[in-house]
């Protein structure tokens, strides 16, 4: 297939599910004419009609716990969530019944619901619409984290998210939309799996998301300065793919947690967590991380010094080789 | 009755006859319909109207031209903040274009105590609340998410999580309850809260939950919907199936339609409510029927959704040329006085214009202020950690 955008990876990948399942329904905020503010959905209820990609009320609560009756009724609905910062409406929904059916039901009730996000800052956007809020989900067993980083894994990811019978929650890095990469025929793993996305043998970088980009280009200045850092795309946050993590980790003794959330109880402290456990005896300099500081999002035109950026990755690349 | 009295099924479950469930119209007309409150037609002639006309009667020449020079200079205002984010000054804008008299005839219609809880739109009740213009322009320009001190002017700080505001005005007006400043008969002291939100956030259930917790303890809060067709791409049905303003009767309070177009419509529908509100007769919902003439907001494309035609129609509402048609043809105001309004609004442009523009970035460590009341460990260890980083810049160059 030819070099394509990730969100337009994100739109093939949904067509290619509601083909192959007319149980799957699109639900959210301006997804139809429009085709979602990031034409996401783009020409979807041209093609599947109004009873598969349904403008909703705008409500997400609303959206949420209607996706879970479609759900008990036997669809597999797909939610967008327009921004980060409105999800939390649906939040009771998303965490007291999508997280918690199967297991009260004793397995005999599935929620196969995909909640889309786009998410992150770097879009000088106003306040709510750059929050990576991935860690109150996370946080919740019973639902499946997920992010993609470029257009291939978001083909292949938002398939299998849609194929999966657990509740998944779909970040998408809305700064890297437009970023364009080719996509493959066959998905790199199933959902849960991490991806070595560069090798190397002095310092594991571990990132998701929009950050995947950054430490790739940090990697590649490094090795200029003659470092060779591995990349790690978690793509999944929970669960979390242990072994990719502890064997990059165990490889180069060294690593650093790289995301735009807050480092303050983030993904970045459990990972740290992880690694100081299971292989403290493979560390050769305490875990670090990258990551927003303990405030809200700040006003645009301060977010590239909130945002990790290269120089915020390798300074910590530096930290970690001084120990 | 007694207990084993069965009375007939209509009766005990109150069915409500009227709205028949046949009346699903394809695309509602957007002629407001019957119901409407006007008092000025869109092409500017006075409709009489019994229990409105004696307010609007009362308004002194002055006013009435007060009220245009606020229709006229708030469009100004928003014209030349939509020209600012085209240039890069700012990040986005959410025109009012279409809304001017929604938002002055209620903003008028306000006492210096009364307390007004906005979205992002309300860029003409902040100027009746004579919020300096300018502040509005901070968080579209990225430098803060608020910019102004709510209490101030009595009026809050812009929300965009849509329709939150709603359950803030009406906690706000159960304050005021609690303060007795609810029907002492005192015009300087009884108070009323005004919450806006638009068509599509009637949809939220916080908006439903504001309306019952007002219902239930009969505050003096006034729901003020503007009814502009739209809540980006999708139109009143995809929102609604019954008219707005009957969602009141659901919750034990009256609800009203108002031509959101006609300022004195407005004006006088809002005062009515507020003066309710202040007087412990409890809340209204007002839809004030009107029109977003613009995109959602700078980052919005509406030819993907709507047709010209449907903007076309609502062009010959337009709020301001019908007013000063009846300004003019009731001798109330001069070319004199339109020709400075119109020097005046040039001015205000430029001057927005050119403060805008000087509005200082703030420095990086503004991200740490006010996040607590007072500091602690972690935020200092931040802060200490961002200033360390970023002077090593400045070492370095
Ligand atoms: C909770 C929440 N969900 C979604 C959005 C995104 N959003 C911003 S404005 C808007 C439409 C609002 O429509 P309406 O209430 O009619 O107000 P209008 O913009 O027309 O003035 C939406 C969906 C939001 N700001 N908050
Ligand atoms: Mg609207």
């Amino acid at each position: 297939m030819a070099a394509t955008t990730l969100a337009k990876g994100i739109t093939s990948g949904l067509r290619a599910s509601m083909e192959k399942d007319p149980k799957v329904v699109l639900l959210g905020e301006d997804i139809g004419k429009l085709g979602g503010v990031f034409r996401v959905t783009e020409g979807l209820q041209k093609d599947f009609g109004e009873d598969r990609v349904i403008d909703t009320p705008l409500a997400e609560a609303g959206i949420l716990g209607t996706a879970i009756g479609m759900a008990l009724r036997g669809y597999r609905p797909v939610v967008e969530i327009q921004f980060d910062g409105f999800v939390y409406p649906a939040f009771d929904h998303i965490v007291s019944q999508v997280a918690k059916l199967r297991a009260r039901s004793l397995g005999y009730v599935t929620m196969p619901i995909v909640i889309r996000i786009p998410f992150g800052g770097g879009i000088g956007a106003v306040e709510h619409h750059s929050e990576s809020n991935e860690a109150y989900f996370a946080h919740t067993a019973g639902l499946r984290v997920v992010v993609c980083s470029n257009a291939h894994d978001a083909h292949w990811m938002i398939q299998q998210a849609i194929e999966t019978d657990d509740p998944v929650v779909f970040y998408e890095p809305k700064r890297r939309y437009w970023d364009k990469g080719e996509v493959g025929d066959v998905p790199d793993g199933p959902l849960g799996t991490a991806r070595v996305l560069r090798e190397g043998t002095d310092v594991t970088l571990l990132a998701y998301g929009p950050m995947v980009k950054t430490c790739l280009q940090a990697a590649q200045a490094a090795d200029e300065e003659g470092r060779s850092l591995e990349v790690v795309d978690l793509r999944s946050l929970s669960p979390l793919d242990d072994e990719a993590i502890l064997g990059s980790v165990e490889k180069t003794g060294r690593a650093v947690v790289v995301h735009e959330a807050s480092t303050f109880l983030g993904m970045g402290a459990e990972i740290s967590a992880l690694v100081t456990e299971r292989a403290f005896y493979h560390l050769e300099a305490p875990v670090l991380r990258v990551g927003g500081y303990n405030v809200p999002y700040p006003p645009s035109r301060l977010e590239e010094e909130f945002l990790p950026d290269l120089d915020r990755v390798l300074d910590a690349v530096d930290r970690s080789l001084a120990y | 009755m007694s207990d084993n009295d069965v009375a007939p099924l209509e009766t005990a479950f109150g069915v409500d006859h009227h709205v028949s469930r046949a009346e699903v119209p394809e695309r509602p007309a957007q002629d407001g319909g019957p119901d409407m409150v006007q008092l000025l037609n869109p092409e500017g002639e006075r409709v009489a109207h019994p229990e409105h006309d004696a307010v609007v009667d009362g308004l002194s020449d002055e006013e009435l031209r007060g009220f245009y020079r606020d229709l006229v200079l708030i469009r100004r205002f928003d014209t030349e903040a939509t020209a600012l984010q085209r240039q890069g000054e700012l990040g986005l804008w959410a025109s009012l274009l279409g809304q001017e008299a929604a938002q002055v005839g209620s903003g008028r219609a306000l006492r210096p105590q009364d307390y007004a809880f906005p979205t992002y739109r309300e860029h003409g009740v902040a100027w009746c609340r004579g919020v300096d213009p300018v502040n509005l322009l901070g968080m579209f320009r990225g430098v803060n998410h608020g910019g102004w001190d709510p209490n101030e002017k009595n009026f809050h700080l812009y929300t965009i999580i849509i329709g939150a505001q709603t359950l803030h005005a009406t906690g706000y007006a159960m304050g005021v309850q609690r303060d007795g400043n609810v029907g002492t008969g005192d015009e300087e002291r009884d108070t009323a809260v005004i919450a806006y939100f638009g068509d599509g956030a009637t949809s939220q259930g916080d908006v439903s939950e504001a309306l019952v917790f007002a219902g239930v303890n009969n505050s003096p809060v006034v729901f003020f919907c503007q009814n502009n067709q739209w809540a980006i791409s999708e139109p009143n049905e995809k929102q609604t199936r019954a008219p707005l303003w009957h969602r009141a009767r659901g919750f034990g309070f009256p609800g009203i339609r108002v031509d959101g177009n006609d300022v004195l419509a407005v004006y006088a529908v809002t005062k009515a409510a507020l003066d309710a509100a202040r007087s412990g007769q409890g809340p209204t919902f007002i839809e004030a029927f009107t029109y977003r003439m613009g995109a959602h907001t700078t980052s919005d494309d509406p030819s993907k959704y709507r047709v010209s035609a449907e903007v076309e129609v609502w062009k010959h509402r337009d709020p301001i040329e019908r007013f000063r048609r009846w300004l003019t043809t009731t001798g109330r105001a001069d070319p004199d006085f339109f020709d400075a309004v119109d020097g005046e609004s040039d001015e205000l442009g430029a001057s927005v214009r050119q403060r805008c523009l000087s509005m200082p970035d703030p420095d990086g460590t503004a991200m740490f202020d006010h996040v607590f009341a007072e500091r602690h460990p972690v935020m200092e260890r931040e802060r200490a950690e961002f200033e360390t980083y970023h002077a090593s810049f400045e070492a370095a160059r």
